[in-house]
């Protein structure tokens, strides 16, 4: 399990406009950089963010080798009402996460 | 695929600084080059794209290219009848034009993203947001950077 900083507002006002901000640990290696011995190292991301706001999706992102290590994403929901929302990371050689945080809208 | 760059920056290492200015200042400006208008017709998928309304925070010179802030934001109301579809992120210089391609709509409540990204060397950003009503806008940022990332070891 890669470590993961979530910053998710505990509770917001409905129609409150919250700020996300996700950061999960991880190489991102490109494939593009020579390892000790010369090769190229085989390329290791993760390729996919995505969040949901209940059952809803209301962010996800396709990321690149051009993202750095230890991906940092951060975007805004509107607080509609009290959920979980989840995060899931995805990538190459199997890579997945997932992460919840409550939400609760007053 | 970064050529172009590379000997610029060994140059730059056994010349010192004033090498480093004059390879800088002598850079072509604005010479698009093949992978990153291809990258964005291919995104476009024969649309237009237009440039405004789509503003790429990112400092104008970095020291480190591992990390690199960067805010991208749209001018959008962000209702159920207008909101921005997509936000996309592309590079003229990585050995690979992408960079981020984002989701998101009018449950975002505003259209901002951020990351941080890996720059090979100095180059032009492009962000390209789609809208609601399938027309593509654009906004660019030159960024200098003095280490490279993603090539070297």
């Amino acid at each position: 399990m890669a470590r993961v900083l979530l910053n998710v507002p505990r509770s917001a006002a409905r129609g409150e406009v919250i700020e996300i901000r996700a950061l999960i640990q991880h190489e991102m290696e490109t494939g593009y950089r020579p390892g000790a011995n010369g090769e190229v190292l085989p390329r290791d991301i993760i390729r996919r963010f995505v969040c949901r706001y209940g059952n809803e999706v209301v962010f996800q992102a396709e990321l690149f080798p051009a993202i750095s290590a230890n991906p940092f994403i951060s975007f805004t929901t509107v607080a509609t009402e009290s959920a979980t929302l989840t995060f899931h990371w995805s990538g190459d050689n199997g890579f997945a996460q997932t992460e919840t945080r409550v939400l609760a809208v007053t | 695929m970064s050529e172009r760059g590379a000997p610029g920056r060994w140059m730059a290492g056994r010349r010192g600084l004033g090498g480093l200015l004059a390879v800088t200042l002598v850079r072509p400006v604005a010479a698009e080059r093949l992978p990153l208008s291809e990258a964005l017709r291919s995104h476009a998928g024969g649309a237009a794209i237009r440039e405004g309304r789509v503003t790429l925070e990112i400092p104008p010179l970095v020291e480190n290219g591992n990390t690199v802030p960067l805010l991208v934001s749209v001018e959008s109301p962000m209702t159920e009848a207008d909101f921005v579809r997509s936000i996309a992120v592309f590079n003229e210089r990585n050995p690979q034009p992408n960079v981020i391609t984002a989701q998101i709509g009018p449950r975002a409540g505003r259209a901002r993203l951020s990351t941080r990204i890996r720059l090979a060397t100095s180059q032009r950003i492009v962000a390209v947001a789609e809208m609601s009503d399938g027309s593509l806008w654009s906004g660019s940022a030159e960024v200098i950077v003095t280490l490279a990332a993603c090539v070297e070891g």
